[in-house]
């Protein structure tokens, strides 16, 4: 679980857990339901089906463009990250086999440096959605972020406007994507990838949002409504399909995958070109 | 009681059917035509409306996207759907709906059973008229087959802000009408009691729409309405999106669209 030092406790509840227990409950609080974070290779190994999953551009590394220092220098920081989390960055990505259905897996890693996207979490994250636009396979992109990586500054800005360009052309293809948000999806990640699936679900209980709740609060002096910014507040405020309690997604993805990349999938039913590709899409290999 | 009384009689029975408490709503006949049907929620705006619901669902080997008004069952269900008026919230949704079945190449099967659009201030805050609006162009474009199929009531704008398509199909004892009796009453004669009399004048039932050239095929019911057997209202109904689906997706979409363009073009010309 994500959670080293907590793991033996829940944060929701305080029931102490024993480890074995909670990881054979897919890292869900057997007693009060509060879903620990993962890493990325856990989502992966309890989605996919086994051994299907080939990840692909393990070798990007970040890079420090800027030079960055705050407490300490970004080199510092991402050598310290990869050290702890035996991972180059805070996403990966590959084709894998979902409940028989080939589709591209992008999850993002909560526990490198918060999930923040930079430029190589960017264009990781990009080579997914390109790979699923060339290869016309469904897109999952798990999401788990903090939002943009300030210390790549404008860089990593640009790769919302990079990923959500991408995102762009899967969608004039006609290629599913779903989007599961999972504890915590903010900022940039929100305001770009996260929130453009054509079928958005998220994990019960998940802080998901743009701006936290502290930076509103200093800045409006607001109160903020009980549940302010959780999966259940979005789905009641219209911007989430479904929040799926994590047993439940090998059942619910599988049913999408049925539905969007299945027997329906423009098979028996073929537009003409002209349907396919609107003049201002981008041609698709095919 | 003249002629004119008796058959005003006979259509106000017929909206006291459509309005049955006991008939099939739409998620009736949805679990039992469909399998695997996945609600949508959300406009992605502002809310989630449970008078409008759709996703998509398998029909035979296809996946259809489908829309529909859903009356609530129970007390606590009537007012969670809002009786099945629907807010602007769930005209998006169903635009947003739309879009998606263009981009996968899902038809449309759009299931209609509302006394109207919500009658409300908020509803008039944040647009109605212009989500109603929006999907009307929507559908009239869409670059899919459409299968509309009346249930219960078909009210006014708000029916049609999910009803335009290439085919429109009632149930026998389901009505759609210009505005509800109750309303034509109130703004012709300031009179809600004349009800029975303004049913009568819209000219609402099914057969009435089908002399009027607007509806393409009436569904029939089990004896007494399909209140009396779900099952058999199904069929009935699987039977005809089965057929009419099955001919509009051999259609070519250009020429299909055009068609539609022209199915409304000649309304009244």
């Amino acid at each position: 679980m994500g959670e080293e030092i907590d793991r033996l406790t829940c944060p929701k509840c305080d029931t102490s857990l024993e480890p074995a227990r909670l990881t054979a409950a897919l890292g869900v609080c057997y007693r009060c339901g509060y879903h620990f974070r993962l890493r990325a290779p856990e989502r992966i190994a309890m989605l996919a089906e086994p051994g299907s999953f080939r990840e692909e551009d393990r070798a990007i590394m970040p890079r420090d463009v800027l030079g960055f220092k705050d407490s300490q220098p970004y080199t510092k920081r991402l050598e310290q990250s990869q050290a702890a989390t035996g991972a180059n960055e805070a996403v990966i990505w590959g084709e894998a086999t979902l409940a028989g259905h080939p589709l591209v897996i992008v999850c993002l890693d909560f526990a490198f440096m918060g999930g923040s996207v930079g430029a190589a979490t960017g264009e990781k994250i990009t080579n997914g959605i390109e790979r699923a636009l060339h290869k016309q396979l469904p897109l999952l992109i798990i999401s788990a972020s903090g939002g943009a990586r300030m210390q790549e500054g404008m860089l990593s800005l640009m790769q919302l406007a990079k990923t959500a360009a991408a995102l762009g052309r899967l969608n004039a293809a006609g290629i599913p994507y779903i989007s599961l948000l999972t504890d915590p999806t903010m900022g940039g990640a929100t305001a770009s990838f996260a929130s453009l699936g054509d079928v958005i679900l998220a994990e019960p209980g998940a802080m998901i949002g743009f701006a936290g709740a502290r930076v509103i609060q200093q800045a409006t002096y607001e109160t903020l409504p009980d549940g302010f910014q959780t999966s259940e507040f979005l789905w009641q405020h219209g911007m989430i399909d479904l929040v799926v309690p994590r047993p439940e997604l090998p059942a619910v993805l599988r049913q999408l995958l049925d539905l969007y990349a299945g027997n329906g999938f423009v098979k028996d039913f073929e537009l003409p070109a002209q349907a396919k590709a609107p003049a201002t899409a981008p041609a698709v290999p095919r | 009681m003249s002629d004119n009384g008796s058959v005003a009689a006979a259509t106000w029975e017929q909206v006291e059917l459509a309005r049955h408490p006991d008939r099939p709503y739409a998620l009736d006949y949805i679990h039992a035509i469909f399998t695997n049907f996945f609600e949508l929620h959300g406009d992605r705006l502002y809310g989630d409306d449970h008078a409008i619901i759709g996703g998509p669902a398998g029909f035979d080997d296809r996946t259809v996207m489908v829309i529909a008004q859903q009356k609530g069952r129970t007390t606590a269900e009537r007012a969670m759907r809002n009786f099945g008026m629907a807010n602007p919230e769930g005209y998006r949704k169903a635009l947003r709906l739309i879009r998606q079945a263009e981009r996968f190449h899902f038809p449309i099967v759009a299931f209609v059973d509302t006394s109207g659009a919500f009658p409300g201030a908020g509803a008039e805050e944040r647009g109605i008229a212009w989500a109603i609006a929006d999907n009307l162009v929507a559908l009239a474009g869409a670059r899919v087959p459409i299968v509309t199929l009346v249930i219960g009531e078909g009210g006014s704008g708000g029916a049609l802000g999910i009803g335009v398509g290439d085919r429109l199909l009632m149930m026998e004892h389901s009505i759609y009408s210009v505005a509800m009796p109750e309303a034509c009453a109130s703004i012709l004669w300031r009179d809600i009691a004349r009800k029975v009399e303004a049913a009568e004048a819209l000219k609402l039932t099914a057969t009435d729409l089908q002399r009027l050239g607007l509806a393409d095929e009436i569904i029939p019911e089990p004896p007494g309405g399909a209140q009396t057997d779900y099952g058999v209202a199904a069929d009935a109904a699987a039977a005809a999106l089965r057929r009419h689906l099955g001919a509009l997706v051999a259609i070519d979409i250009d020429r299909l669209v055009g068609e539609r363009y022209a199915r409304y073009r000649k309304i009244g010309a």
